[in-house]
């Protein structure tokens, strides 16, 4: 025993086990993301039941099984719920049972021993809806302007077809309503803000007036003929319903327009269900959000975070690296230089909120404001820069991973060896070209290390994003086709307030959850991407400037 | 003293020199190019060189040997003010090309760094491409034009026998050379400035006997057009390719002569325990 404890083979395990624990932690929570995130748009099957609490009415159930569990009976006899006494343990199912708008409640616990035999009825058909979640009935009737076109067989193809042609058209709006309407009135605003503008100035002359007007008359003109068309297009998808029946009986009438697209669960092949899932997994990631974020996709937060990590990225890499450069390379070695270090380092151990505070009370009110009542008093009360936007998350962000990028390169820098700075100054260089020909492309690998720690930090931070310019639900991208093209004033979404938002803050937290996890792992696997790009950059900057102290 | 040592000195080292058919020189006949007044440098409180005098021949080899820390790379770096980098480096007296002090006020380090090349220990090509290295310290100097870049990139590298190895190759990363190579590629880049005067700080070193050889071949080659100053723990180097030699030790200067002269009859005591071998 005591030459065991010798030998340090007791140190070798206990490494090893803190290894093995560390990634059993990782993989464990990669792999819950994975299977909860990737299962999100697995279609389940739909079933039929009866729901029999004893001395109470028979409920019809119709739905999909969420989750069960197992709890001891106890605890479900304390809610009134009458178990016989000799039970230990009730099976308890979460099941989804959609239709909202008809009953009122889409989820429920059921406990199993009152439910009776599950059946699959082959016409069970599940309806997404654009609004009021999932609906889940059979198809009975299709109408066409209040005429029956379609029944029994030939139902659910003809339906497929018209919910396609439905769909088309709703696209059509879509790109309507968010494209062409939205272009005019960002068009008509520019116009008010141009009268503003030379009101303000005095320059406001009558023939600025006219031309002014002629303009707005102009852009008035395309919205009355786009006006015309969309009420066409409305009407148009209006033409077709659809009679469902469902669980209770009940028959439901619901408009094609409203329906994202319907499906068949109980008699879908495996091809089909792949197919179904392919297709609701990319509609995820590049669908619009709705209803509160708890149904749609989620386009605009990944595109949001995007952004605000590239822009942050732009500013936070040339302040970073001048800063490192200074510190390391001009910088009178002494109290002060330390000092300062040290202060920056311990920026990096600032929590991220009090970042988010400073952000939104120097960046947002003081500069904004400052920039608003310089470039943009046309617009006032309204801020432009005065309120949280893109550019101020971004800015706070680099703030945030500055030390980060500062750290990194000053270690890049001090890696370098001397004998090719002497190199460079023996030849007759001077300190500045030495540094900018020979030192700085030899650090810049440090610097995309520092860079990609920083994207990593930054992609995954909230906190101080939810004060200084992400918002719930952002109705314009922050680039579009408007000049200048990209809106660093707009308000953005982003992925982790995405999560944070419809986990906690929606009204349908069990509708929700799978969307959860499919975000956060859209997350992980955005920072894995972004990361990776770095890291490819990184290597090929290695590769080229390879030393052979390497 | 024991007698004997003092008997077999002269005829140890004999054998690497022509005795018979090579005279000794003396500096007194020689073109002058550098001279050394009273130098004395000092590391904070630290004197690391004790009032050195001494003048350095123009278009010879000259040799600095010595033990470790005896301030031989310490003086040659202040013949191109490398020590500048040091912050706690202090310099007393004054070192003179061609009779101007480079110590003076306003001098443009730069510029001397140019007219004096260095080669150091290690190789240290830069992170680019082999014509870049070579031409990097002639885009310093503002030369663009890509004809003339091109001639003084094949002449140098022809001056240091590398061009026939690496011709088709120009555009390739300096660091993919073999260690000779580079070592080579580094003199090259030195010689492409036209610097009067070569530093080689142990330039061999770090590399293997064949690469060892060439760069002393190149050594000799290079002295036809420039002044050359070698520190080197390789005694039989400093025999092979020096004109003159210079032995320090404790940042004294001991013994400055003619190295046939140093090699085969020292006049200092340590020096000559040193070259055959007895030191420490």
């Amino acid at each position: 025993m005591k030459n065991w404890w010798k030998s340090g083979a007791p140190w070798i395990w206990l490494n090893g086990g803190a290894v093995t624990i560390s990634m059993i932690m990782v993989f464990g929570l990669l792999l819950l993301i994975l299977v909860r995130g990737f299962g999100a748009f697995w279609p389940h099957p739909v079933f039929e039941t009866v729901y029999e609490l004893p001395g109470q009415d028979p409920v019809p159930v119709v739905g999909e099984l969420r989750r069960s569990e197992t709890l001891t009976a106890q605890a479900i006899r304390e809610t009134g719920i009458p178990i016989p006494e000799e039970q230990l343990v009730v099976t308890r199912h979460l099941i989804k049972m959609g239709n909202r708008d008809v009953t009122g409640r889409d989820f429920g616990y059921f406990i199993d021993d009152f439910l009776e035999e599950w059946r699959y009825p082959k016409d069970m058909a599940v309806l997404e809806r654009r609004e009021w979640g999932d609906f889940y009935g059979t198809p009975v009737r299709l109408f066409e302007d209040g005429r029956v076109v379609a029944e029994g067989e030939a139902l659910w193809s003809e339906f497929q077809t018209r919910v396609r042609r439905a769909n088309d058209l709703f696209d059509e709006i879509r790109s309507i309503e968010r494209g062409a309407i939205g272009n005019v009135n960002f068009a008509l605003e520019r116009v008010r803000l141009d009268r503003r503008r030379a009101e303000l100035r005095g320059t406001l002359t009558e023939q600025l007036e006219a031309q002014l007007q002629e303009r707005r008359e102009h852009l008035q003109a395309d919205y009355a003929v786009l006006e015309t068309r969309l009420n066409e297009l409305y009407r148009e998808v209006a033409r077709d319903t659809i009679l469902m029946r469902a669980a209770d009986g009940r028959e439901v009438t619901i408009r094609l327009a409203d329906i994202v697209k319907a499906w068949q669960p109980n008699q879908m092949s495996l091809p089909a269900k792949i197919g179904f899932y392919v297709d609701d997994f990319v509609g995820f990631i590049f669908g619009y959000p709705r209803e509160a974020n708890t149904e749609g996709g989620i386009f605009p937060a990944i595109f949001g975070t995007v952004v605000m990590v590239l822009v942050m990225s732009i500013i936070v890499t040339p302040f970073g690296v001048l800063a490192a450069i200074y510190l390391r390379e001009y910088a009178k070695q002494g109290p002060l230089l330390k000092t300062i270090r040290i202060s920056v380092y311990n920026l990096a151990g600032v929590p991220s909120i009090v970042f988010g505070v400073f952000g939104l009370g120097f960046f947002v009110y003081l500069t904004g404001g400052a920039i608003d009542r310089a470039f943009y008093p046309e617009a006032l009360p309204a801020p432009t820069f005065g309120t949280p936007g893109l550019f101020w998350a971004s800015l706070t962000l680099a703030l945030l991973t500055l030390p980060v990028v500062i750290v990194s390169t000053e270690e890049g820098l001090a890696r370098i060896p001397s004998t090719i700075r002497e190199g460079s100054l023996a030849l007759g260089a001077t300190k500045g070209e030495t540094l900018w020909k020979v030192v700085v492309p030899l650090a810049t690998p440090a610097m995309m290390t520092g860079l990609i720690l920083a994207i990593a930090r930054a992609a995954g931070e909230v906190a101080p994003l939810m004060l200084v310019g992400v918002v719930k639900l952002a109705p314009t991208l922050p680039i579009d086709g408007n000049f200048p093209f990209i809106h660093l004033e707009r308000k953005i979404m982003h992925l982790g307030f995405h999560i944070y938002d419809v986990g906690f803050q929606s009204p349908h937290a069990e509708a929700a959850e799978q969307l959860v996890y499919a975000t956060a792992l859209i997350l992980v696997l955005l920072i894995v991407v972004l990361n990776l790009t770095a890291i490819t950059i990184r290597n090929h900057l290695r590769e080229k400037y390879r030393a052979e102290s390497d | 003293m024991i007698p004997t040592h003092a008997a077999a000195a002269p005829s140890l080292n004999a054998a690497l020199f022509d005795t018979a058919n090579r005279k000794i020189r003396s500096l007194t006949d020689e073109e002058i190019a550098i001279t050394v007044e009273d130098l004395n440098l000092y590391y904070g409180n630290d004197q690391a060189l004790k009032s050195i005098t001494m003048a350095i021949a123009a278009k010879r080899v000259t040799a600095f040997i010595g033990p470790s820390g005896c301030g031989k790379s310490t003086l040659l770096r202040c013949f191109n003010r490398m020590n500048d980098l040091i912050d706690s480096c202090r310099i007393e007296g004054a070192i003179n090309l061609h009779d101007e002090n480079i110590y003076r006020r306003g001098i443009d380090v730069a510029e001397l760094r140019r007219r004096i090349g260095m080669v150091f220990q290690k190789p240290n090509p830069f992170p680019k491409s082999i014509y870049e290295n070579v031409a990097y310290g002639l885009r310093l100097q503002g030369v663009k034009d890509k004809r003339t870049l091109d001639e003084v990139v094949e002449s140098s590298l022809k001056a240091v026998a590398l061009w026939d190895e690496v011709k088709d190759r120009l555009q390739v990363n300096a660091f993919g050379l073999s260690g000779g190579q580079q070592q080579r590629l580094v003199i090259a880049r030195a010689v492409a400035i036209e610097p009067e005067v070569i530093l080689l700080d142990e330039p061999t070193s770090a590399l293997d006997p064949i690469s060892t050889a060439k760069i002393e071949q190149l050594i000799d080659e290079l002295k036809q057009k420039y002044t050359i100053l070698i520190v080197t723990h390789n005694m039989q180097q400093a025999a092979r390719v020096s004109d003159y030699t210079a032995y320090m030790y404790l940042g004294e200067l001991i013994e400055y002569a003619d190295t046939m002269h140093i090699f085969t009859n020292p006049t200092a005591k340590a020096t000559e325990d040193y070259i055959t071998g007895r030191y420490g």
